[in-house]
């Protein structure tokens, strides 16, 4: 599902985000990506979500080549990856329902199809009963859930999450965690950037560690 | 050709249960779902105004200044259009006479013309009483009465037919004809007046056409500037959009939409004013219009005046937040 081939990217002034990195994240895995503050986590996630572009190498997402979309395509590139970040990105003037609402509403679906599939996707997170509420009103990890609800509505081939539980308790994290564990039994590919390793080397999912821009434990991944 | 190959560049391959769907709908559903999504944006961005009362009321008031300016000089520019052509019709034709034509031809001539359809009146000025008139208010009596015989010719005072039983045939053609009747000498319009009325009319124009399309660049950077703003104000909406698979198109829409907005409302407004502005006038011109004896009304705008006002607002509207949109959607990129 998602394959890096040699990847290296350096950012303007020179500083080598990730260099050459090699691996394959196989459909319907789980696996967690770790490592130090500045290690390139997030700009892993960035090259595979294309708001970065790789210097070096190749990546490819669900077979297709990266380099070869353009700026056109990209929205519809990011429409099948499902992306979960540590300050939840939700907009605070809109219900949670508007909120969870808006990937379909940017796919053009009927308004009943969107009442269904945001309704199905607030039960997965256990959030029915907080349709009409603002998000501003939600403590910490119910806005995570929020964000998780908008980014799995869609139905995405892949999850992407970077630091969900930056800002949780351990018991919140750990809800947090087997919500995409549950994603992923259902065969959504998942990969989630997380430096709370007490958490993480708990779940039994395979450790992508990133040191320095580097690939130094790969936990049973295959590289490319 | 590049285009067209971006065009197809993307070929996305949209996965999930719905996405599948989507990408065999008829082209009837397809414009229907279409027909929606803009509806809703464009319900969006109306409410959107709505909930900044204010600030969109001070920008629609901008716009409607702007435009109600041009507007209302081109309403009054027709109804000096309208007075002229008045005039016009009430504008007579001296005809002088031949100096060997006798007063008793002269009548006769009176009599074959008063039978024209295009021809209201005659009045004849006999040679004795041209004399008169001409000694009257020239002061010239003396010098007159030096000469032996009378120089001046009678005097046909033609008044032409108020309705234009021929449009096409204005009354320089008529003009023409009268002067080529035998015993005519010389026919004259007093047409010069009009004509400097009518240069002055063209200044007019001119002058408003000037200041319209100044006033009309204003609007466009007035929109500009207001959706630049909103697009700063929204600009994590702007990003989260992109994140999660927003195309340009669908992220431009509400802008684009409410800048039309601005635009028809300001127009609306415009109009308003330019009403009022009528209103207050009306009053004031018919008295002065009671003074000449004249039964003139102010006119308001035509209906397609009023139509090419709001198509001029939607327009300078949808164009200011374009060239807003162009310009800055494309600098806010997620990070």
């Amino acid at each position: 599902m998602i394959r890096f081939e040699n990847v290296s990217k350096r950012y303007p002034g020179g500083f080598e985000a990730l260099s050459a990195l090699n691996f394959h994240l196989p459909r319907g895995q789980m696996a967690f990506l770790t490592g130090h503050s500045g290690a390139g986590k997030s700009t892993l996630l960035k090259l595979i979500t294309l708001i970065e572009r790789a210097d070096q190498g190749q990546i490819f997402i669900d077979g297709q080549n990266l380099a070869r979309v353009r700026r056109r395509g990209t929205p519809f590139l990011r429409r099948r990856i499902g992306m979960i970040f540590q300050n939840h990105r939700l907009l605070f003037d809109r219900t949670v329902f508007d909120n969870v609402a808006l990937p379909l509403v940017i796919s053009g679906y009927s308004t009943d199809e969107i009442g269904r599939r945001v309704r199905a996707a607030l039960d997965k997170v256990g959030l029915l009963g907080k349709e009409r509420v603002y998000p501003i009103t939600l403590s910490g990890g119910e806005q995570q859930r929020v964000g998780i609800a908008r980014a799995v509505v869609n139905k995405p081939m892949l999850l992407l999450a970077d630091e969900p539980t930056g800002n949780l308790d351990p018991d919140l994290s750990r809800e947090i965690m087997r919500l995409f564990a549950q994603f992923n039994q259902v065969g959504v590919t998942v990969l989630i950037a997380s430096h709370n390793l007490d958490l993480i080397t708990h779940m039994h999912y395979p450790i992508l560690r990133l040191d320095h821009g580097r690939l130094t434990e790969t936990g049973g991944i295959p590289s490319a | 050709m590049r285009r067209n190959r971006r065009q197809r560049a993307p070929a996305p391959a949209p996965v999930g249960p719905g996405a599948t769907r989507r990408t065999r709908p008829g082209a009837r559903q397809w414009l229907r779902t279409q027909a929606r999504l803009h509806a809703q944006v464009l319900l969006a961005s109306l409410g959107r105004l709505y909930r900044t009362p204010f600030s969109s009321l001070m920008t629609v008031a901008v716009i409607a200044i702007a435009l109600a300016l041009p507007s209302g000089l081109l309403v009054l520019l027709d109804n000096l259009q309208r007075l002229n052509a008045g005039w016009e019709g009430t504008t007579s034709i001296s005809l002088f006479l031949q100096q060997s034509v006798s007063d008793a031809r002269a009548d006769r001539l009176a009599d074959e013309l008063r039978d024209w359809p295009r021809i209201d009146t005659v009045r004849v000025l006999h040679r004795d009483q041209a004399l008169a008139e001409f000694r009257e208010l020239s002061g010239f009596g003396e010098a007159l009465d030096a000469l032996n015989e009378n120089p001046l010719p009678s005097v046909l005072i033609v008044q032409p037919a108020a309705a234009p039983t021929q449009p096409d045939q204005p009354i320089a053609a008529l003009v023409d004809e009268l002067g080529r009747l035998p015993d005519v000498e010389l026919a004259q319009l007093d047409l010069q007046w009009l004509q400097r009325f009518s240069a002055m009319m063209d200044i007019g124009r001119r002058g408003v056409l000037v200041v319209g399309a100044l006033l009309g660049l204003a609007v466009l950077l007035i929109v500009g500037n207001t959706i630049r703003l909103d697009i700063h104000n929204r600009r994590e909406e702007i990003e989260v959009c992109k994140l999660i698979g927003g195309t340009d198109a669908f992220i431009r829409r509400p802008f684009l939409y409410g800048g039309l907005w601005y635009g028809l409302l300001g127009a609306l407004l415009a109009w308003l004013l330019v009403a009022v502005g009528l209103w207050l006038l009306d009053a004031p011109v018919r008295r002065l219009a009671g003074l000449y004896d004249s039964s003139f009304l102010l006119g308001g705008p035509a209906l397609g005046g009023v139509g090419l006002l709001l198509a001029a607002g939607v327009i300078l509207g949808l164009t200011g937040s374009w060239l807003a949109v162009g310009r800055h959607l494309r600098a806010i990129e997620p990070t």
